[in-house]
């Protein structure tokens, strides 16, 4: 390295760096947004944590009730993403470049993930709460079309790094399109597909606290009910339950996916 | 010596008859299929534990695919005119690059804490758990708790924006970190060189583009969680807007737009990231 590209080097960080600055000013101006004062909110809201939220004895009494809803969550996220799981392992064969049909179905199955992907979970919540109600229905549906877009994209890439020899080894001996999919494409990839899966149960526990508190479901609900009530002891209690769900979660699926993959 | 070995009793499976088990599958062909049995037993089991209050199943459907077909087929505003749609979308993406930037600053610091090959054992071990914990409250609780104490407004949407932001980011930056080739850091470390020296001369440098990435990848996630948070903690910007007009003046038209314009940011965004994690990342790491 020269002294030129070093000098050219240093101009270009400069420069971004700037960029970076004015980015960030930009931002800031047109959010309200004021370094100084939300730095000197943090201990505030620290002590107000320490202080506010703790789990008293009388907010144990609702513990059942807290359990039966987050119960109803995990069961709605689970639900969600193994039927997502379902639906885009069809997507995801039709979509992936070595295993596709045609090239329509090819660029259908992508449209499809792409467009369910970038529309927000937020978004179809909403769009469903307006007829579906307020009912675990709603929540369901709002996780399941969200996944679907994740899913596919996650299982196309597994899908297309399947290794091609056993693929080419199976039609050499003249098996159909069908057995290719069940004896070469899908032992390979399964692995590597459960481990999305579980990796998008966890995702969803948590999306579904966010889609719970707008459609009016499951433990979403009780947090956005008790937070709303201002009866603290209770939001963390609830939190509380919601951390200990999400860790045990990520533990099972980290000693799934160790084995696995 | 090796047919005795190949032949001890434990190693072969029987089945109960006696009979040698050929079908016996290895470790991993059993806890995918366990694992798959037990989800779809639980997907199974998740309908019988749902809340049915008030669906009609069928009507919403139909009013669903409706609803869906006005808000594609015929957008339009009514309560807000196309400046101030920019505008809102510009402070959702404020939100965005102001909790990624904020994010990555403090991510990067706490990442060398937590990588292994720079730092102490119990110091990255600390780092890790509190990390664990700060990504298991999902983002709307500690934009919702931190409004409590800031207020309803930017700062408590940043704020809580940022937990999992830098949870997130301290999880990719620190393994980039432990990726930079050791025979690096141990030149610099006979040359002398300071703790700080070896971060700044030898593995930012090999790094850089890496963070750089994984900072835009956060920024794409961090732009559909300022919607949220906008609809869901009164954060403002365009996910106010949407919950409002779906919330509030059931303005199915004004809805599809709303959802236009967040698909064009977001796939605009996707585009990029895409192009980004081709070009820099090597294939171990570009599946997560």
């Amino acid at each position: 390295m020269d002294a030129k590209q070093m000098r050219k080097n240093k101009w270009q960080t400069t420069i971004f760096l700037i960029l970076i600055i004015l980015i960030t000013y930009l931002s800031s101006f047109i959010t309200n947004f004021n370094l100084i004062e939300s730095i000197a909110t943090i201990p505030a809201a620290f002590s107000w944590i320490f202080s506010n939220l703790l789990i008293t004895e009388e907010s144990l009494q609702k513990l059942p009730q807290i359990l039966e809803k987050l119960g109803e969550t995990i069961f709605m996220s689970i639900a969600a993403t193994t039927l997502a799981a379902v639906v885009s392992l069809f997507l995801a064969i039709m979509g992936s470049k070595t295993t596709k049909v045609n090239q329509t179905f090819s660029v259908i199955a992508r449209f499809i993930a792409s467009f369910s992907r970038n529309i927000p979970v937020v978004a179809w919540s909403l769009i469903l709460l307006i007829s579906f109600g307020q009912n675990s229905v709603t929540g369901f549906l709002a996780l399941f079309v969200a996944t679907v877009g994740f899913l596919t994209r996650a299982f196309i890439e597994s899908v297309d790094e399947a290794n091609q020899s056993s693929v080419e080894a199976l039609t050499a001996t003249g098996a159909t399109y069908f057995h290719m999919i069940s004896k070469a494409v899908i032992p390979q990839s399964l692995p590597q597909m459960l481990s999305w899966i579980l990796f998008m149960i966890e995702t969803n526990i948590r999306s579904a606290t966010l889609v719970g508190i707008l459609t009016g479901t499951g433990i979403g609900y009780m947090f956005d009910l008790y937070y709303k009530n201002m009866n603290y002891n209770l939001v963390a209690l609830i939190t509380f339950t919601i951390i200990i769900a999400v860790i045990a979660i990520e533990l099972v699926s980290n000693k799934i996916r160790r084995v696995i993959l | 010596m090796e047919m005795v070995k190949e032949l001890d009793p434990a190693l072969i499976k029987r089945k109960r008859n006696g009979q040698i088990n050929i079908k016996s599958g290895n470790k991993i062909d059993s806890v995918v299929k366990w694992t798959i049995w037990v989800l779809t037993a639980l997907t199974i089991l998740a309908f019988f534990f749902f809340d049915y209050t008030g669906l009609q199943l069928e009507r919403a459907v139909t009013e669903t695919l409706h609803n869906i077909r006005v808000m594609f087929f015929e957008p339009g505003l009514s309560h807000f005119s196309w400046g101030e749609a920019f505008y809102q979308v510009g402070v959702t993406l404020g939100l965005g690059v102001l909790a990624t930037i904020f994010g990555a600053i403090i991510a990067f610091f706490l990442s060398l804490m937590a990588a292994e090959n720079l730092s102490k054992p119990w110091l990255s071990n600390t780092v890790r758990v509190v990390v664990a914990f700060i990504r298991a409250v999902p983002t709307v609780l500690w934009v919702l708790i931190f409004a409590i104490a800031a207020g309803l407004g930017s700062e408590a949407a940043v704020l809580g924006m940022l937990f999992h932001s830098v949870a997130y980011l301290v999880k990719a930056f620190s393994e980039s970190f432990e990726e930079v080739n050791p025979g690096i850091i141990e030149a610099l470390r006979a040359t002398g060189s300071s703790w700080w020296h070896i971060v700044i001369n030898g593995v930012l440098p090999s790094t850089f583009t890496y963070l750089l990435s994984w900072t835009f990848l956060r920024f794409e996630i961090n732009f559909s969680v300022a919607v949220a948070m906008g609809a869901a903690a009164g954060a403002g910007g365009i996910g106010f807007e949407l919950f409002m007009a779906s919330g509030f003046y059931f303005d199915l038209r004004e809805v599809g737009f709303i959802t236009y314009a967040i698909l064009i940011i977001a796939i605009i965004l996707e585009v990029i990231s895409t192009r980004l994690k081709e070009r820099y990342f090597p294939s171990s790491v570009k599946t997560r």
